[in-house]
C-alpha cells in the first residue's frame, strides 16, 4: 500500500500583502518534513494540497493525477483526492466509537460495514489500542485519541498523508510514544507523508527530507541532516539549535562589525577554512549555544564595559555582549545576548553563581574547534 | 458537603422572597387547575366524543406540522448556520419575527395570503379549486407557521457550534457531501434537533390564535384541544369538565415531554439544550 508521488506548486494569496508560493515534491513513500516560523503558511499549504483551500496559482499532482491547477482552473473535491489531513487536534467524530471512526473513511468509499469494522479493529491493534474499538472518543485520553486519528487516517490507504503538527497538543512522554508509532507505521505502510512540525526532533526522527518555509516561500531544502548541519537562515539555525552569525571572510577567518566592535572568529576544520578562502565572500559562522563560554566583565553598566573593552586589545574568538533574556531549558538556562544575537547555554548553578541577569554586560568566548564556517547565500 | 454551600456564592439572601413569589406565579395556577379536576368523571370527560375528536385532531395536525417543520426547517437551519455573518443575522431576524409576533397576527397574515381574495389563495382557487382557510390543512399551516422558528433556531445554534471542522475532516477522509450530512453534520446537531422537534411539537399542539383566525373552530375539522377548551369556557358545545380534563391532558403532555428531554441523551454527548439558539 505504498503512497503515491506528490508534485505540488501552491500559490495562495491569503491576507493582503501576504502570499504563499511554495513548490515541493515527494517520492512515493517518502516522508518530507516542513518547518517554518508561525504564520509562514505551512497549514495553508497542507489545506491547499488536501483541497480545503483553492489554489490561486500553481498545480498539484497526486500519484500522476492533476487534482488542482490554476490554469486551466481545476479543483478536485477533497473527498476524491486520496489525501488525508491529520492536524493537532484528533477531531474524532464524538458521536462514533473508536472503531466506527477508523471505519469511517473506508465506509465512505463503499467498503462493506463488516469488512470496514474488522479492518478498523486491526488498525486499532496496530496503533496499540487493542480492544478499545467500543469506546467513544471522550472515554479516551488525548494520546489515545491521536492514536485513533492516526489509525483513521492510515485506514483510508491515503496516496498522500498530511500531518499538521500531530504531536504539538500532547505532553512530552505521550508525544514520544506517538512519534515512535508514526515512525513504525509510516515506514510499514510506506505512506507518502508531508509532516509539518516545529520540532527538529520530529523531522530528524521521522523524515528523510526537510523543507524550510518562511514568509510564504521555501528558504532551504535538503536532507534533514544537510539542513540541520548547514542552516541557511536564522530560523533554520534556531531549529537546528545553533547560532548563525552572518559576516564576511577575511584572512581565512570570519569577521563582522557590530557598532564599534569587530568580532573575529577562526575555525579549526579544513572545510570551514576552504569556505573562507576568498576575502569578502559572505560567510556564516555556526556556533552551538553549548560551546559558547560566558565570562564576567567587572563592570555593571554597558557603557562602562564598552570603555573597558576599547582599552584592551581586540581578541579573536571573544567579544563583549549584553544579556537580554534568560529562558529555562531542561539542562539549565539559555541566555540570549544581543549585538550580535547569540544564544548561550549554561547550567542553572552558573546563573546563580555569576548573578547572570538581563542587562548585564558579559564577555563571550568561542574556541576555533567549535566554529564552523559556511557560505552565506 | 461544603460544596453545596460554596456554590451559593454571595447572592443577597433577601432575593429569595421575589424568587419564591415568581415561582408561585408559575406553579400556583397549575395547581389550581389540577385541584379543579373532577377525578370521578375524568375518564368519561376525556373519552367524550368532543374531547376525543379534539384530541385526535390535535395529535394528527401537531405531528404533521412537526414533520413539515423538520423537512423545511433542517435545510433552513443549515443555510443560516453556514451563511456569512451578515446574511445569517438577517435570516435569523426573519425567522424570529413569527416567534415574537402575537399568533393572532400570524393568523390574519395567513388569511390575507391564502384567503379567497389573497394573492396566493386566489391562484390556488382559480387554477386548482383549492381553498385552504377553515380546513384541517389550515390548522397544520397555522401550527407550522408558529412552530417552525423554534425548530430552526434551536437547530441552527447547534449546527453553528459544531462548526465545519468535523465536516472538513470527513471530506478529507473521502466522504461526499450527502454522506457528510447524514453521518456527521446531522448526528452532531442531534441535541439541537431533538430539542427543536420537541419544542416545535409542543408549540404546535398548544397553538390557538393563528388557528382560530385562519382555520376557525369547526368541531372535528379544525377544533383542536386549545380551541375546544376555549369553546367550553364560552359556554357552547363542550362541557366545562371536558375543558378541565383536556387542560390537564395538555399539562401532563408538557411534563412528559420535558421528562423525555431530560432523560434522552445522545450517545457520548451532553444533554440536549432546550434554550432557543442555546449554543450561541
Amino acid at each position: 500500500m505504498t503512497g503515491g508521488a506528490l508534485e505540488a506548486h501552491v500559490g495562495v494569496g491569503r491576507r493582503a500583502g501576504f502570499r504563499l508560493d511554495v513548490a515541493l515534491s515527494a517520492e512515493p513513500g517518502e516522508i518530507v518534513a516542513i518547518m517554518g516560523s508561525s504564520g509562514a503558511g505551512k497549514s495553508t499549504l497542507l489545506s491547499a494540497i488536501a483541497g480545503l483551500v483553492r489554489l490561486d496559482e500553481g498545480r498539484i499532482v497526486v500519484d500522476g493525477w492533476e487534482v488542482a491547477s490554476s490554469r486551466p482552473r481545476r479543483h478536485v473535491p477533497p473527498a476524491q483526492r486520496g489525501v488525508v489531513l491529520l492536524g493537532q487536534e484528533p477531531r474524532l467524530f464524538p458521536h462514533l466509537t473508536a472503531r466506527e471512526n477508523v471505519a469511517f473513511g473506508p465506509r465512505s468509499r463503499g467498503v462493506a460495514r463488516d469488512v470496514a469494522r474488522g479492518d478498523a479493529d486491526e488498525w486499532l491493534w496496530r496503533v496499540g489500542l487493542p480492544g478499545s474499538g467500543g469506546h467513544r472518543p471522550d472515554e479516551l485520553s488525548g494520546g489515545q485519541q491521536q492514536r485513533v486519528a492516526v489509525a483513521r487516517a492510515l485506514a483510508t490507504s491515503p496516496k498522500v498523508l498530511l500531518l499538521d503538527e500531530p504531536l504539538t497538543a500532547l505532553d512530552a512522554e505521550t508525544a514520544g510514544d506517538l512519534r515512535a508509532l508514526l515512525h513504525e507505521q509510516l515506514h510499514a505502510t510506506r505512506s507518502t507523508t508531508l509532516l509539518v512540525t516545529h520540532d527538529a526532533v520530529d523531522a530528524a526522527a521521522l523524515a528523510q527530507r526537510l523543507v524550510v518555509v518562511e514568509d510564504g516561500a521555501v528558504t532551504q531544502e535538503g536532507t534533514v541532516r544537510e539542513v540541520l548541519t548547514t542552516p541557511a537562515t536564522r530560523f533554520a539555525a534556531a531549529v537546528a539549535g545553533t547560532n548563525r552569525l552572518v559576516g564576511v571572510a577575511r584572512d581565512g577567518g570570519w569577521c563582522a562589525r557590530t557598532g564599534d566592535t569587530e568580532i573575529v572568529l577562526r575555525s579549526a576544520d579544513s572545510a570551514s577554512r576552504a569556505a573562507a578562502r576568498e576575502d569578502g565572500t559572505p560567510l556564516a559562522a555556526l556556533v552551538r549555544p553549548g560551546a559558547v563560554r560566558i565570562e564576567p566583565v567587572h563592570e555593571e553598566s554597558w557603557t562602562g564595559a564598552l570603555r573597558l573593552a576599547a582599552q584592551a586589545a581586540p581578541e579573536e574568538g571573544s567579544w563583549l555582549a549584553r544579556i537580554v533574556r534568560l529562558e529555562q531549558t531542561p539542562a539549565g538556562a539559555r541566555i540570549h545576548t544581543e549585538s550580535p544575537a547569540v544564544a548561550v547555554d549554561v547550567s542553572a548553578d552558573a546563573v546563580a553563581e555569576r548573578g547572570l541577569a538581563a542587562g548585564l554586560p558579559v564577555r563571550l568566548r568561542v574556541a576555533p574547534a567549535d566554529v564552523r564556517l559556511v557560505a552565506a547565500g | 458537603m461544603s460544596g453545596r454551600r460554596e456554590a451559593r456564592g454571595f447572592v443577597p439572601p433577601v432575593l429569595a422572597v421575589p424568587a419564591i413569589i415568581g415561582l408561585a406565579l408559575l406553579v400556583l395556577p397549575l395547581g389550581a387547575l389540577v385541584w379543579r379536576v373532577e377525578w370521578t368523571t375524568l375518564w368519561r370527560d376525556i373519552t367524550s366524543p368532543e374531547a376525543v375528536s379534539a384530541l385526535v385532531l390535535s395529535l394528527v395536525t401537531g405531528l404533521i406540522a412537526t414533520a413539515v417543520c423538520v423537512v423545511l426547517g433542517v435545510p433552513l437551519a443549515l443555510v443560516i448556520a453556514r451563511s456569512g455573518p451578515r446574511l445569517s443575522a438577517f435570516l435569523r431576524v426573519l425567522v424570529t419575527i413569527p416567534l415574537v409576533l402575537p399568533p393572532m397576527v400570524g393568523g390574519v397574515a395567513l388569511l390575507f395570503l391564502l384567503g379567497r381574495t389573497g394573492p396566493l389563495g386566489q391562484v390556488l382557487d382559480e387554477w386548482w379549486g383549492v381553498r385552504i382557510p377553515f380546513t384541517t390543512t389550515a390548522v397544520v399551516l397555522a401550527q407550522a407557521f408558529v412552530a417552525l422558528p423554534f425548530l430552526v433556531l434551536a437547530l441552527e445554534g447547534a449546527m453553528r457550534t459544531s462548526g465545519v471542522e468535523y465536516e472538513r475532516t470527513a471530506a478529507t477522509l473521502g466522504a461526499r457531501r450527502w454522506t457528510i450530512l447524514w453521518r456527521v453534520t446531522l448526528p452532531l446537531a442531534a441535541p439541537g434537533l431533538v430539542a427543536g422537534v420537541i419544542l416545535c411539537f409542543a408549540r404546535a399542539i398548544g397553538e390557538f390564535g393563528a388557528t382560530a383566525l385562519f382555520a376557525g373552530n369547526a368541531p372535528g375539522v379544525t377544533q383542536t384541544m386549545p380551541l375546544a377548551i376555549y369553546t367550553a369556557f364560552n359556554g357552547s358545545g363542550v362541557g366545562q369538565g371536558t375543558a378541565v380534563a383536556l387542560s390537564l391532558l395538555l399539562l401532563v403532555t408538557a411534563i412528559v415531554v420535558l421528562l423525555l428531554v431530560r432523560a434522552w441523551r445522545p450517545p457520548g454527548r451532553e444533554r440536549p439544550d432546550l434554550r432557543i439558539g442555546a449554543a450561541r
